[in-house]
């Protein structure tokens, strides 16, 4: 399997305090990666090297192919992000969202208008094309935003809490997006406080303590900790937490 | 405790429709929930009941006290929690906890009691800043804040947005501290999972409340027999099922799919429809491992119900 995300003992110490301490894992294209963990355990910290965002202290790691010391410019190209707290500019119109983040990935201005057209079909959004952002339904919202994220048609997409405050029906949809995606060859990377979405990812991690406590897939997990539920698994392992978060 | 009479709200001149003709009643010492999404009109609600915000139409009391008459009483009684982190961020947490205690006249030995068992948790770093504090740590000041003044009526919106399964459980467990402590609690939360934390809950949506009951009453009036359904194979599962001519509605839960069918109890027992008809379905679509069972529904299916209709 073809692996896009490649660490090796990544670590990041802010003075005496190690928030990232020797990850080590591999995240194969296509597939749907869980990264879980309470607050205070690291999480954040590893995103924002595996974005090219922070520079490690120490260990390796390869992000679509490139260092992540020397090369993060290339790496923030060949990635999307997105977050629940914000996607999008409220008082820009659907396409003028479109047009600004494909601008900002450097996409020449012929390649945006067919984008353009073709996302406005791909989400039944053409009658809302010059409708602002802010008067949308949140559902729309976040189907805009997911695919504005991967708009540079990026390698991994990292998804920050995607679905926080949803309703379980838009929920439910948006995770529909995240496979048809994840099909086309899109690797995502995902992180939620929603442990019934942990059971739809491939394979999950749970960071405790600024270290990769388990790393499985869900069934796996479930079988190694003798539990009936990802929150289960989850509470036993965080839980035994000692960082004063 | 608490009385909501058609209470509506828009904002931008009468263009947003934030809340419409929601009533509602919470007795003394209940734990209250409001369980919705985001934009659902909760946050409209709190700010309405702490008298923060006028309604356009529609009276409200908290305490025996009317939201815009009496709105100096009730500021004096109740403790109001904001879903956005609302203390003084260059502030240490016992300069925050002093302060909000100085407000209301009087002090934090006063009422130690009450905020106690919260409290210790965060002592060690009270001379942190509030700013630098972790999500779960700020909550709990935030908490120990909003009771520092003894209220007798708690606001907390969405205290657990956010925040990790081990917070929350602490928290919720801090609440049923409070709640036997006499204090009536209004809490609202997007985790459906919550509300069985709760004595009573309304599930709101758009601005209108869709049912008000106690967890077992909400989850007693779904109206049709659910089923999960499993496979090694889920997303594979979830197409199939949906395109099964017999299914209504078909949700993914976790590592199981919640499905319901047409024709309810009476389309159960037809060949080729209902749960009957489904596995052979499936079997003949490739998926040869797959399980059934008939499940109580949840909140959160409940609410989807409810959605739909």
């Amino acid at each position: 399997m073809e692996t896009v995300i490649t660490t090796d003992k990544l670590t990041k110490r802010f003075g005496s305090f190690v928030a990232a301490s020797e990850l080590s894992f591999e995240v194969h294209r296509g597939e749907i990666f869980g990264f879980l963990g309470a607050n205070g355990a690291g999480k954040t910290t590893a995103m924002r090297m595996l974005c090219g965002l922070l520079t490690p202290s120490s260990g390796k790691a390869r992000i679509a192919g490139f260092d992540i010391y020397h090369e993060t410019e290339k790496i923030k190209r060949n990635i999307g992000y997105m977050s629940q707290k914000f996607s999008l500019y409220d008082d820009l119109t659907v396409s003028e969202n479109i047009r600004f983040y494909a601008g900002i990935y450097g996409m020449s201005i012929p390649a945006i208008k067919q984008k353009t057209k073709e996302l406005l079909e791909e989400l039944q959004l053409v009658n809302e094309a010059k409708t602002l952002v802010r008067e949308l339904p949140l559902g729309w919202k976040q189907k805009l935003a997911f695919s504005v994220s991967i708009v540079h048609d990026p390698e991994i997409v990292f998804l920050d809490e995607p679905t926080g405050g949803v309703d379980p029906v838009t929920r439910r949809q948006f995770w529909d997006l995240i496979y048809a995606a994840a099909d086309k060859g899109v690797t995502i990377f995902v992180t939620t406080h929603y442990m019934d979405e942990a059971e739809y990812c491939n394979r999950v991690s749970i960071m405790v303590d600024g270290v990769i406590a388990a790393l499985d897939s869900p069934a796996g997990l479930k079988h190694q900790y003798g539990n009936q539920s990802m929150e289960d698994v989850f509470y036993e392992l965080a839980r035994k937490a000692k960082r004063g978060e | 405790m608490i009385t909501i009479d058609k209470l509506t709200k828009t904002y931008n001149k009468g263009q947003v429709l934030a809340i419409k003709d929601v009533s509602l009643e919470v007795k003394r010492g209940e734990l209250f929930g409001l369980i919705g999404p985001d934009g659902a009109g909760k946050t409209t609600i709190f700010r309405i009941l702490t008298t923060l915000l006028l309604a356009d139409k529609g009276t409200a009391t908290v305490n025996g006290c009317d939201v815009v008459k009496d709105y100096v009483k009730i500021r004096n009684n109740v403790g109001y929690m904001p879903g956005r982190f609302s203390l003084y961020q260059d502030l240490t947490i016992e300069e925050n906890l002093n302060f909000f205690a100085t407000v209301f006249g009087t002090s934090i030995r006063e009422n130690y009691d009450l905020i106690k068992d919260i409290y210790i948790q965060i002592e060690p770093f009270k001379d942190r800043r509030a700013g630098k504090l972790s999500g779960g740590m700020k909550q709990k000041l935030a908490l120990c804040c909003a009771l520092i003044h003894k209220p007798a009526v708690l606001f907390l919106d969405e205290p657990t947005t956010g925040v990790d399964v081990v917070s929350r459980k602490e928290f919720w467990e801090m609440l049923a501290r409070l709640k036997a402590e006499g204090i009536t609690i209004m809490v609202s939360t997007p985790y459906m999972d919550e509300a069985n934390r709760c004595d009573r809950i309304a599930l709101i949506q758009k601005g209108q409340i869709l049912s008000v009951d106690t967890p077992a009453g909400i989850v007693g009036q779904f109206p049709v027999d659910l089923y999960a359904v499993h496979s090694a194979n889920t997303h594979k599962l979830l197409r199939e099922v949906r395109n099964y001519p017999g299914t209504d509605s078909c949700f993914a839960f976790g590592d199981a799919l919640h499905v319901t069918f047409k024709g309810g109890a009476a389309g159960a027992h037809e060949a080729g429809a209902g749960p009957a008809g489904l596995t052979n379905y499936l079997r003949e679509r490739g998926l040869a491992d797959v399980g059934m069972e008939k499940i109580p529904p949840g909140v959160e299916d409940c609410f989807i119900q409810l959605l739909k209709s």
